[in-house]
C-alpha cells in the first residue's frame, strides 16, 4: 500500500467534545491516523508533510451522519455515490450511513458488497450502509440480519416507511439485540397521517393541505418505547420532530432505558409558516413562495413551540444527535403541487452554516453542536465506532475545519448534490466547512481556503 | 372613474369607481386594483374587495341589458383550465369572458394532453407559449393557481377552486350577494354549516365576510371541522377569528345569513360520519330551525346541493334562499376580476414595471 504524505495542520482551534479539549494546537496526521495533537509542532522536523495553515478556523472531528439517503442504487437520478459523497464532504461529513430505501433495498449482502465497491470507487467519505429491518421493507418478514450485519451494516430501517407492524417491530428489536446493532425507526402512524403532507394546524387549515398530526408520531415513537422495554432491543427513533415526542423519549431514558434518538437540522430552524408566504404582489412579497415545495418533508416543518422543545432535548441529551435525512430529489419530483411533490430536503451542504445559527443565537454551545455531529452519532452506532469521534492520538483522521464566521449566501444550483431541493436557497448563513479530510487525506477544500504543500 | 365600453357601434358610459383608477395612468392607489393574479381573499384589503363589489355593480348593469356584449377585452385570450368537474365555475367564466368580448378558450384534463401525462406546469407553460392571457384553474390541489402564478410570468392566473384551499370567486360573489341584500357586512352573523375541512368555498367565505366586518360561526360535526380554529395552536395572524359552535340550533340564534355546504356522499364512508341520517337530523338546515334566526335571515350555498340533507328543498327554493342570485351574480362578479386582471391594472403594471 502506498503511504499517504501526511498532514500537519497548525493554528487551528481544535475542539474536541470527546475528550473535553478545546484549545489552540497543532495536529500531525500520518497514513490516516492523527498522530500527535500538541499545542505545537515544529515543522521543520517533519518531512514529506502537506502543512495547512488553520489560522484560527475551528478544526474537530468530522461529522458522522445517521441518516441520509445516497438513492444509489435505483435512483441514480437524484443521487449517486459519488455526488452524495462529495456533497457530504462539502458539508464537513466525513461518515453517512446510507438508508436502505434504494432499488433493490438494501435486504441482502449484493446490495450492501454493491455500495461498498462504489464506494470505494467513486466516493470521498466514508459510506456506512444501513440494512432493511424487513425483507424489500415490505414490514412482513425480517431480513437476513445477522448476515447483513457480517456484511457491515450497521443500523437497520426500513426507513422512508415506518415498521408498521407492531409485532414485527417487537421481533426485529428482539432478534437483533445480539447483533448490538440499532433499529432506527422512521416513526409514523399511517392511518393518522394519511395523505397528510405537511403539520397540522392552522396553516395546514389555511393552505387547505391534509395535516399530518403530532400524534401520527408520538403514537408510534410510545408504542416503540414499550417494545424496547419489551424486549431489551436498541431502539433509535429517527428523526423527532415534536414536542410530544421529546417529552416521551426524556421520560423513557429517566426511567432508564438505552434508547437514543435523532433530530434534523431543519426541524430545529424552521416551522410550518415557512410553508406559508402570502402571495402579495402589491406588498411586494415574491413571486409567490406559499406551497414551496422545497419545505415538504417527513417528519413535516412544525410549529415553534416544538422547535424549542428540540433544541431543549438537543441541550439536554435526550436528543443524543443530530441526523440529517439529507433526501435529494430530481426536479421534477419537486416542480409540481405540494400535494404531489416527494418528500424531503437536500441538507448535507447546508447544515453547518444553518445549525451555527442556533450558537449565534444563543440556543446551543459550539461544542454541544460538535459533540452531536460526532460523539453522538458513534454513540448511537456503539462502542466499535469510537475511533472516528474523536481527535486523540491513535485515531481516525477524519476532520473537519469551519470558519464560523464566514457569511455566505445558499445557491442551489451550486450544489454538488444533485438534489436541490432546499428551503434555504437564497438565505446567508454564517458558518462554512473550509476543509474536509477523511481517513488522512484532502477530500475537499473550500476554494478561497489556505494550504499550501 | 368612467369607462368607456362601446358595443354595437353605441357609447355607453360606465361608472366603474369614481374615485380610483385611471386606465391607462400609472396613478393606482392604495387600494388599486393592479392585483395581476387572484389566488385567494386573503391578501385582499376590505379596500380592494370593496372595489371589486363595487366593478360588479357595473357588470351587473350589463348583464341586465337586452344586448349583453361590451368590447372591453377585445383582443384577451382566456382559457378556462379545469382538472375538476364544473358546471357554474366554469360556465359563468366563460359568459363573462364572452360578454366582455374575449376570446374564451375551454380545457378540460380528459382529451388534452393532461390525459397523456401533462404535468400542470408544463401545460401552463404550453399556453403561456400561445400567448394566452389569462388561465383559470381549477384543481384537485391546493396550491395548484400558485405553482402557475410563480411560474407564468405572462400569464394572469384566476383561482378558480383549488383543492381544500380557496375559492376566491365564489367568496366575493357571495359577498357581493350578501351585501346588495343587506347594505353591508358590518356587524352581521354569518353562519357556515356543515363540511368545513373540506371545504375551500368556506375557507375564502370566511376570509372574505370578516375581511367585511362580519361575525362568522362554524356549525357541523367536530369531525368535519378543521384544526387550528379558535387559535388551538396559539398563532393569531394565520387565520381570520371564527367561533364554531356544533349545535346547529344554538349557532342559528339571531344569524343574519346562514350558509350551507355540499355535504359530500364519501364523506360517510370515510368515517367522518357516523350515517347521512344523523347527520340531516343534527345539521340539516330547514324552515324549523331557521325561526329562531334573525326574521329576515338570508339562506345561501354555493351548489351544487344535495338538496334533503345539507338543506331541505323547501328551503332551498323558499323565500329566504338567495341561491339564484348567486348564480347570476357569479357572472358579473367573474367579469369584473377578468376585467380587473386583463385589462385595468395588469396593463398598468406591464407599461410601468417599477410599479407606482
Amino acid at each position: 500500500m502506498v503511504s499517504k504524505p501526511g498532514i500537519l495542520i497548525t493554528n487551528g482551534r481544535i475542539i474536541d467534545p470527546c475528550s473535553g479539549y478545546d484549545g489552540n494546537g497543532d495536529l500531525l496526521i500520518n497514513n490516516g491516523t492523527i498522530v500527535a495533537r500538541e499545542t505545537h509542532i515544529e515543522k521543520e522536523s517533519l518531512s514529506d508533510v502537506i502543512i495547512v495553515d488553520a489560522g484560527g478556523l475551528i478544526v474537530c472531528p468530522g461529522f458522522i451522519d445517521l441518516h441520509c439517503h445516497l438513492r444509489e442504487p435505483g435512483f441514480e437520478y437524484k443521487e449517486t455515490i459519488s455526488t452524495g459523497t462529495r456533497a457530504a464532504a462539502r458539508g464537513g461529513f466525513t461518515t453517512l450511513c446510507s438508508m436502505p430505501n434504494t432499488e433493490p433495498a438494501i435486504d441482502n449482502v449484493a446490495v450492501v458488497d454493491y455500495i461498498r465497491a462504489k464506494t470505494v470507487e467513486d466516493g470521498v467519505v466514508r459510506v456506512w450502509p444501513i440494512g432493511c429491518v424487513t425483507k424489500g421493507r415490505k414490514g412482513y418478514e425480517l431480513s437476513e440480519m445477522e448476515e447483513l450485519a457480517i456484511a457491515g451494516v450497521v443500523a437497520f430501517s426500513d426507513d422512508g416507511d415506518p415498521v408498521w407492524d407492531s409485532n414485527i417491530m417487537r421481533l426485529a428489536l428482539a432478534y437483533s439485540k445480539d447483533l448490538d446493532l440499532p433499529i432506527s425507526n422512521h416513526c409514523q402512524d399511517h392511518t393518522l397521517s394519511k395523505g397528510g403532507v405537511m403539520g397540522e394546524g392552522s396553516v395546514s387549515t389555511r393552505l387547505g393541505l391534509p395535516g399530518i398530526p403530532a400524534a401520527a408520531e408520538e403514537a408510534m415513537v410510545a408504542r416503540d418505547i414499550a417494545l424496547a422495554e419489551l424486549t431489551g432491543g436498541k431502539l433509535h427513533v429517527a428523526h423527532l420532530s415534536t414536542a410530544g415526542s421529546v417529552a416521551l423519549v426524556r421520560e423513557a431514558k429517566n426511567r432508564g432505558l438505552s434508547i437514543t434518538a435523532e433530530v434534523c437540522p431543519h426541524h430545529l430552524l424552521l416551522t410550518d409558516e415557512r410553508v406559508l408566504t402570502p402571495y402579495d404582489d402589491i406588498n411586494g412579497m415574491s413571486p409567490n413562495d406559499s406551497y414551496d415545495t422545497s419545505t415538504k418533508v417527513y417528519p413535516p416543518l412544525r410549529t415553534s413551540n416544538d422547535v424549542r422543545a428540540l433544541i431543549d432535548g438537543l441541550n439536554d441529551g435526550v436528543i443524543d444527535c443530530i441526523a440529517t435525512d439529507h433526501a435529494p430529489h430530481d426536479i421534477a419530483s419537486k416542480q409540481v403541487t405540494y400535494e404531489e411533490a416527494s418528500f424531503g430536503i437536500s441538507v448535507l451542504e447546508t447544515a453547518v452554516g444553518s445549525l451555527c445559527q442556533l450558537v449565534y443565537s444563543g440556543q446551543l454551545s459550539l461544542s454541544t453542536l460538535i459533540d452531536r455531529l460526532t460523539v453522538g452519532p458513534a454513540k448511537v452506532l456503539g462502542a466499535q465506532f469510537d475511533a472516528y469521534k474523536s481527535l486523540e492520538p491513535n485515531t481516525a483522521a477524519d476532520l473537519v475545519l469551519i470558519d464560523p464566521d464566514k457569511e455566505w449566501t445558499v445557491d442551489s444550483e451550486l450544489f454538488v448534490s444533485k438534489g436541490r431541493n432546499t428551503p434555504l436557497n437564497g438565505a446567508t448563513l454564517r458558518g462554512l466547512v473550509q476543509m474536509t479530510i477523511v481517513d488522512g487525506e484532502i477530500v475537499y477544500q473550500c476554494p478561497d481556503v489556505g494550504g499550501k504543500e | 372613474m368612467t369607462l368607456l365600453l362601446s358595443g354595437l357601434g353605441m357609447v355607453i358610459t360606465l361608472m366603474v369607481d369614481v374615485e380610483s383608477n385611471v386606465i391607462g395612468s400609472q396613478n393606482v392607489n392604495a387600494a388599486g386594483t393592479n392585483r395581476k393574479h387572484i389566488l385567494d381573499v386573503d391578501v385582499l384589503s376590505e379596500d380592494e374587495i370593496l372595489n371589486i363589489l363595487d366593478q360588479t355593480d357595473a357588470m351587473s348593469e350589463v348583464l341586465r341589458r337586452d344586448i349583453k356584449k361590451v368590447p372591453a377585452l377585445r383582443g384577451r385570450v382566456i382559457v378556462t383550465l379545469f382538472y375538476e368537474a364544473s358546471t357554474r365555475t366554469r360556465i359563468s367564466f366563460e359568459e363573462a369572458g364572452k360578454i366582455l368580448s374575449a376570446d374564451v378558450i375551454n380545457m378540460s384534463s380528459s382529451g388534452s394532453s393532461v390525459d397523456k401525462g401533462e404535468s400542470l406546469l408544463n401545460t401552463g407553460l404550453t399556453l403561456q407559449a400561445m400567448g394566452v392571457d389569462v388561465i383559470v384553474v381549477r384543481h384537485p390541489y391546493s396550491g395548484a393557481p400558485n405553482l402557475l402564478a410563480k411560474h407564468l410570468p405572462k400569464v394572469s392566473i384566476i383561482n378558480a377552486g383549488d383543492g381544500l384551499h380557496a375559492h376566491p370567486t365564489q367568496a366575493l360573489l357571495d359577498a357581493y350577494t350578501v351585501r346588495s341584500k343587506l347594505g353591508s357586512l358590518k356587524g352581521l352573523k354569518i353562519v357556515i354549516v356543515g363540511d368545513v375541512l373540506h371545504s375551500r368555498v368556506a375557507r375564502s367565505a370566511i376570509w372574505a365576510f370578516t375581511k367585511l366586518g362580519a361575525e362568522i360561526v362554524l356549525s357541523g360535526p367536530n369531525t368535519l371541522m378543521p384544526v387550528g380554529l379558535n387559535l388551538v395552536d396559539g398563532r393569531a395572524n394565520v387565520l381570520p377569528p371564527v367561533s364554531v359552535q356544533p349545535d346547529l340550533d344554538d349557532a342559528i340564534r339571531g344569524a343574519d345569513v346562514v350558509m350551507a355546504l355540499r355535504l359530500q356522499n364519501e364523506r360517510q364512508n370515510g368515517g367522518y360520519l357516523p350515517s347521512l341520517r344523523e347527520y340531516i337530523r343534527r345539521w340539516q338546515i330547514t324552515k324549523d330551525r331557521l325561526s329562531s334566526a334573525s326574521k329576515e335571515v338570508l339562506v345561501m350555498h354555493p351548489g351544487p346541493m344535495n338538496e334533503g340533507i345539507e338543506i331541505s328543498t323547501e328551503v332551498a327554493h323558499g323565500g329566504r334562499s338567495l341561491i339564484e342570485e348567486q348564480v347570476t351574480n357569479g357572472v358579473a362578479l367573474r367579469m369584473a376580476l377578468l376585467y380587473q386582471v386583463s385589462a385595468g391594472g395588469y396593463q398598468i403594471e406591464e407599461e410601468h414595471p417599477n410599479g407606482q
